[in-house]
């Protein structure tokens, strides 16, 4: 299982971006996209803004689960209120059925994205990330939609992923 | 001991009952407004940022002391420098902050201090900018030390006050350096002749 997450401001503009695998069922946190997937990522995360436009006032919540789907990559959206977008792309491993332990898998967080034990643990992980992101902006040097920089917020947005995916 | 612990129990009533009160997060972001807007003015020249903040401290601190001496109960003049540091860390920064800095690192004759912070309501969130040099030149809560500098001048004491390491820097401690360099006699008005 890896992920992609990113950070999207109020103009589109990406704010900050984070790759990282699963740390359940004996992950080692590493991201497992192929080469050319790094920078595909980030279009496909970026042409997933249009389905967040349209369905960002569809449920009033600020956690839209999965909005898009390409190919095997799945995306989850979190809006804040300031309308800044986090958008986790998440890719199940392609050899996750292959192997031995794939009917344990099957059950566990990532295997099936839209299952709603892995939207939970989405839920929870952006929760997290909200709440450091909200601290990180109240810092008197940040300015609206400027790259967040912070190390601190770097290392929580990891702790989280750890935590919960 | 006795004594001192009525004392204690009178700062926090003090603080209680008779400040004020203002949302923290009102106060961190006012003040990091200010700083910012200071960086930004002086084109991020951290030296002129640090001299701007303890020079608006030193003006809060020439009135604040009168709020401090009516509010405090404390009219009985300090006896030496010791006490001084005492009421400080104690009833001063207890009433107006409601922290209570520790003093450490006199030296042996009893003219200069350390007051340690263990916390900072300045500093909540704050996160120094990443332009290299601010880790190094911004002393991010130098109006502290303006403020201090102010309100002993009108009690008779010139002091210096300086930041000697923070937190927000990388630093374990948060740490102002305070050096009494004399006690001011009363003068007398110049002659106009």
């Amino acid at each position: 299982m890896s992920y992609y997450f990113a950070v999207i401001g109020t103009q589109d503009n990406p704010l900050f971006e984070y790759e990282f695998g699963t740390s359940k069922q004996g992950g080692d946190g590493q991201s497992r996209f192929t080469e050319q997937a790094h920078h595909l990522n980030q279009f496909v995360l970026h042409s997933s803004l249009d389905i967040v436009e349209e369905v960002q006032w569809m449920n009033g919540q600020l956690y839209m689960k999965v909005i898009d789907k390409f190919f095997t990559n799945y995306i989850s959206c979190f809006m804040t209120g300031g309308s800044v977008k986090f958008l986790l792309l998440h890719q199940p491993s392609a050899t996750a059925s292959g192997t031995a332990s794939a009917t344990r898998n099957s059950t566990s967080v990532g295997a099936n994205p839209t299952s709603p034990q892995t939207e939970e643990a989405i839920k929870n992980f952006f929760s997290e990330v909200y709440e450091n992101y909200v601290k990180a902006i109240m810092s008197p040097f940040y300015k609206v939609n400027m790259e967040i920089r912070s190390p601190v917020f770097r290392q929580r947005v990891a702790a989280a992923g750890r935590k919960y995916l | 001991m006795a004594s001192s612990k009525a004392s204690r129990l009178g700062e926090e009533y003090v603080w209680r009952t008779r400040m004020d009160k203002v949302n923290a997060e009102l106060v961190v972001l006012t003040y990091g407004a200010m700083v910012a807007q200071l960086c930004k003015d002086f084109d991020s020249d951290y030296v002129k940022v640090n001299q701007q903040l303890d020079k608006m401290g030193y003006n809060i601190g020439l009135r604040l002391i009168e709020d401090y001496l009516a509010k405090s109960n404390t009219f009985k003049r300090c006896s030496n420098f010791r006490e001084t540091a005492e009421m400080i860390a104690k009833v001063g920064f207890k009433i107006f902050l409601n922290i209570t800095p520790t003093i450490t690192n006199w030296t042996s004759d009893g003219k200069q201090f350390s007051l340690v912070f263990d916390e900072n309501p300045f500093a909540d969130f704050v996160e120094l900018p990443d332009d290299g040099r601010a880790q190094d030149e911004l002393w991010y809560s130098n109006i502290l030390c303006g403020v201090l500098r102010g309100a002993l001048e009108m009690v008779q004491m010139q002091v210096e006050a300086k930041f000697v390491s923070d937190v927000l820097r990388g630093n374990d401690t948060t740490e102002m350096r305070i050096s009494l360099i004399r006690y001011i006699d009363d003068e007398l008005p110049p002659e106009d002749d």
